[in-house]
């Protein structure tokens, strides 16, 4: 049986999925750790059905300003890859990696954008690197797009780009936490209906 | 005492003055505001893609321009509004995502705004005022005691229309 649509996703659907989020996002934390010299955490990650409409209110609300880094990857299963960042975290890194103190407010520069670009590359690559070898899949991803906004408005994009007959859509979702833990990044893994059938099928799951 | 009504994704609602109408970071979704000046009523609605793909089976028929417009005019009827003085303004349709190499990618915000235009124009609808596209989210007040449609948005100036 296939999975039609999202209700029929039962506990051992949602555990495999959580599955790949940790491996995917352990992965991601791990590079980004190296990267900076920096220890960087990631907890549990969860899997979740959501209606778009209550997308927003997630992440401190449709308003609420955070950087997004959008990816899409194709190849054995397709879908779209997006981190969204608190802005202190992603104004971490810069500082970290720039040595300079970095104003949202004023807009980011093109190296900042650039530098944000670049962890995008290093986190989106290791993230579907992990869910590749683990699925033994071919997956290949592009170059990460940035947008500083409203949450709302970037969440909305995966939605509305993968899922024009359905109201509902399925993140796995990876919690990055920095040093102090004060500030969080979540990572959303938003493959196809299709590809979550084959990643399904590829893990020995009798669908 | 004035209210303020929140209209969520794919939906809409209508209101008389003084209260007002909001829609929070619309992205590539479009708001959709109709004004009836002389009886101070106002209609917003969120949609989030052009065309309604099977509309005898649509539960939701506010998530598409195509069914979403119709069903306000249907709904304002009921107020007695006339439909040769209603003004549209129309909010949203942004690309916020600019994926290299893929020029279809983030294209239904451009799709949105020719769709919510044609259904208007079919409808003989003034569209009095835009602020369409370009890569940014935009929330939408809409004030129904003097049709006046604020625009704010991250990093730039709120504007009126």
């Amino acid at each position: 049986m296939k999975i039609n649509n999202l209700e029929q996703l039962n506990e051992m659907h949602i555990d495999v999925l959580k599955e790949i989020g940790n491996i995917g996002a352990g992965n991601a934390a791990t590079s980004l750790s190296e990267m900076l010299n920096l220890p960087v955490d990631m907890s549990v990650p969860k899997v979740k059905i959501l209606d778009i409409k209550d997308a927003g209110s997630l992440l401190g609300g449709p308003e609420n300003v955070m950087v997004g880094i959008l990816a899409k990857f194709i190849g054995d299963i397709e879908g779209i890859m997006m981190f969204l960042i608190e802005e202190k975290f992603v104004g971490d890194i810069i500082e970290k990696l720039m040595g300079e103190h970095v104003s949202f407010l004023k807009g980011l520069s093109e190296m900042e954008l650039s530098a944000v670009s670049e962890i995008g590359n290093i986190l989106t690559a290791s993230y579907i690197n992990a869910i590749s070898s683990l699925t033994g899949l071919n997956i290949n991803i592009s170059v990460p797009a940035v947008a500083v906004d409203m949450v709302g408005a970037l969440l909305a994009v995966p939605a509305i780009e993968l899922s024009p007959a359905s109201d509902q859509i399925i993140f796995i979702e990876g919690v990055l936490l920095d040093l102090d833990q004060s500030v969080s990044s979540n990572i959303l893994l938003v493959p196809t209906l299709e590809s979550l059938n084959i990643m399904m099928t590829r893990l020995g799951i009798e669908l | 005492m004035s209210e303020i009504i929140t209209i969520g994704i794919s939906d809409m609602n209508i209101t008389t003055a003084p209260n007002t109408l909001v829609t929070f970071a619309l992205g590539s979704c479009i708001g959709i505001c109709l004004y009836e000046p002389i009886l101070k009523i106002g209609a917003l609605g969120h949609i989030m893609l052009p065309n309604c793909p099977d509309i005898k089976n649509e539960k939701n028929v506010n998530k598409y321009a195509d069914t979403c417009i119709p069903h306000m005019l249907e709904k304002l009827q009921g107020y007695q509004c006339q439909k040769t003085r209603l003004k549209a303004k129309i909010v949203g349709g942004a690309k916020m995502f600019e994926v290299s190499g893929d020029s279809s990618f983030g294209n239904i915000g451009a799709r949105n705004i020719e769709a919510v235009k044609k259904v208007l124009q079919e409808n003989r609808i003034q569209l009095y005022a835009e602020d369409t596209g370009l890569n940014f989210g935009r929330t939408v007040y809409f004030h129904v005691d003097t049709g006046a449609v604020e625009v704010k948005s991250f990093n730039r100036e709120t504007k009126i229309l």
